[in-house]
């Protein structure tokens, strides 16, 4: 029992005949309200542990409770509480989309004036309007993703968990689908959601658990995540250096700072500005964050009479955290 | 919290189990002409070649079409009950996915099973009924006799829960791939040892294929509507033919459901 949204213990899944857990001893906890992100690649686990929570995975061992409820002993209430939204679309092809979010609402038990109210109000907020009482037959991702949103969120979840929200659509319908899920948090919905995308992790996600066959490898905010990895922030420096020093001495005075890992010099541009004054660019590899090696790094190089012209920073992606933690890339 | 005893009230699982069936019988009442041409046409040309045309030509002998007619009400609700309830589930579960919102509604997932047999039944139900009708302006008359009409009505719930066992079965067995294969492979041979063109104690001349008729429960539902309209013809006595059915319907919905259950949660 405890006042998280979600709740996983010691979760085991083995399926039938399989030779190793699908999931091997998997433990977090999702706070009311946060954004969580399951985040690891095909096969790694993600969906097996969201079908135990919503329900329609029995596992071998372990708990997990949704909104406080223990979904294995309890799943008809926890079916209440939470919402699903598939990958792919699994809307009812017999029915206009407004009637997929009416009937799905009945099924939850919302009064009838309350499930109209709610579903042009949804219907709006979607963009779908416009094709509400047409069947959802030849439609496009992005569109089926919104229907899946809307209709999941008539029964008013406490708990939203969405696999793969934005895969497969196209940029202008990923940030629409993003925008949507932002507002709900706003609105307290917690959320999870599974995804092989680093980008979409960074983008949506509180915190990321990182998942690899079946185990948690890592979990924490993106930023920590990405904070923690050692020398693998860059700080780039082009620097104007005069006639009577040469580049060595641009990468000696940055070896002298705190903080940086190792220093390498960058092929100059070719056709510099030609005046005799030397240019030198420099990468810096950092601990933590390289920002705050950009002002050292000035009053350093000052002292020696150089000045630096252009600041690159290079910050490491959750991928790298992945290809860290694991020693392969998420796809 | 309380949350590990949080009851469900039955009052929430049985809104959703009506809501569900709302949506079954909507679906329905959009497609009805479809419905109409779905379960009517096969009965309807069957009861037309073999009941009129044969006849008329004197292929058949005199009281033929009254021997068959029984038998096409049991055929109608056992062939309406399984098609209704095992072609969507098959491709439901393997390819639309569509039953998944309603495996999330919040009702026993054995409830979700149990509304689609009582949805399967009431499409059985009103197929064979249709026939009656249908019987009376193809043949000109039917059997009747007023005093089978209950026996009558409870064969034909029991043909039609028969039925919509059958596809529950079925539609959790079979995968889409496999759907056409399994369903030539299971359907026609139902179609045609069922005893719906001929009375099973007349078999006694094909001993083999008595036996073979007598494994399929739709027999009995033939039986017992002809122990209701026409029971100078000989048949199965109605109270075996009412504890086959009733066992069959019983042992079909445990593995129907168990099948289901293992479709529906990994």
């Amino acid at each position: 029992m405890s006042d998280s949204a979600v709740t996983v213990r010691e979760l085991v899944k083995r399926y039938p005949k399989a030779p190793v857990n699908a999931v091997d001893g998997i433990s977090f906890a999702v706070a009311p309200g946060e954004v969580f992100g399951l985040l690891g690649p095909n096969g790694a686990g993600k969906t097996t542990t969201v079908g135990v929570l919503t329900t329609r995975v029995r596992p071998t061992a372990g708990v997990a409770e949704v909104d406080g409820l223990d979904v294995l002993r309890n799943p008809v209430a926890a079916r209440r509480r939470l919402a699903v939204v598939p990958q792919r679309s699994n809307l009812d092809r017999s029915i206009s989309i407004r009637r997929n979010l009416l009937f799905h609402a009945a099924y939850h038990g919302v009064p009838a004036a309350e499930r109209d109210r709610r579903a042009t109000e949804l219907l709006e907020q979607f963009g779908l309007l416009e094709r509400a009482d047409s069947k959802p037959d030849f439609i496009s991702g992005g569109q089926s993703q919104r229907i899946m949103i809307a209709r999941a969120l008539m029964h008013e979840p406490a708990v939203l968990f969405l696999d793969e929200p934005s895969t497969g659509l196209d940029p202008a319908a990923r940030l629409f689908v993003w925008d949507r899920l932002r507002e709900l948090k706003e609105r307290g919905v917690t959320l999870v959601l599974t995804t092989h995308d680093m980008h979409e992790a960074a983008a949506l996600t509180e915190r990321v658990a990182i998942i690899d066959h079946g185990k948690l490898l890592a979990i924490d905010t993106p930023q920590a995540l990405i904070r923690s990895l050692p020398g693998k922030a860059t700080l780039e420096l082009a620097t104007q250096i005069p006639p009577d020093r040469s580049p060595e001495d641009v990468l000696a005075a940055a070896r002298t700072l705190t903080g940086v890992d190792a220093v390498e010099p960058v092929q100059a541009q070719p056709g510099g500005d030609g005046n005799g004054a030397g240019e030198a660019r420099v990468r810096l590899y950092v601990s933590g964050d390289a920002a705050l090696l950009v002002g050292p790094a000035a009053t350093r190089l000052a002292q020696d009479g150089m000045t630096i012209t252009d600041v690159a920073l290079g910050s490491p992606s959750l991928e790298d955290v992945f290809i860290h933690l694991t020693g392969r890339a998420l796809r | 919290m309380t949350a590990y005893a949080e009851p469900v009230h039955m009052q929430t699982q049985t809104g959703a189990f009506l809501a569900v069936l709302r949506r079954d019988l909507y679906v329905t009442g959009k497609e009805l002409p479809v419905f109409l041409a779905q379960v009517i046409l096969q009965p309807f040309f069957l009861l037309f070649v073999f009941g009129k045309v044969l006849g008329s030509l004197g292929y058949t002998q005199h009281g033929y079409s009254d021997l068959l007619f029984p038998g096409l009400l049991s055929l109608t609700a056992v062939i309406t009950g399984m098609q209704t309830l095992a072609f969507p589930l098959v491709l439901e579960f393997g390819w639309t996915k569509e039953i998944e919102d309603r495996l999330l509604a919040p009702m026993r997932t054995g409830l979700v099973a149990a509304e689609k047999m009582v949805f399967a039944s009431l499409r059985a139900l009103i197929a064979a009924t249709l026939m009656i009708p249908i019987g009376i302006l193809v043949l000109g008359s039917i059997p009747w006799r007023w005093s089978g009409v209950p026996l009558l009505i409870v064969m034909m719930i029991l043909a039609s829960v028969l039925g919509a066992g059958l596809g529950l079965v079925l539609g959790t067995l079979v995968t889409p791939n496999r759907i056409n294969v399994v369903f030539s492979l299971v359907f026609t041979p139902l179609l045609f040892t069922g005893c719906s063109q001929y009375p099973w104690p007349s078999l006694d001349r094909l001993p083999w294929f008595q036996v073979v008729t007598a494994c399929n429960p739709m027999t009995y539902a033939s039986e017992g509507m002809r122990a209701a309209l026409v029971p100078d013809v000989p048949h199965i006595r109605p109270w075996i033919s009412l504890t086959v059915l009733a066992g069959s319907i019983v042992v079909l919905s445990v593995v129907g459901v168990r099948g289901f259950y293992r479709r529906a949660i990994d």
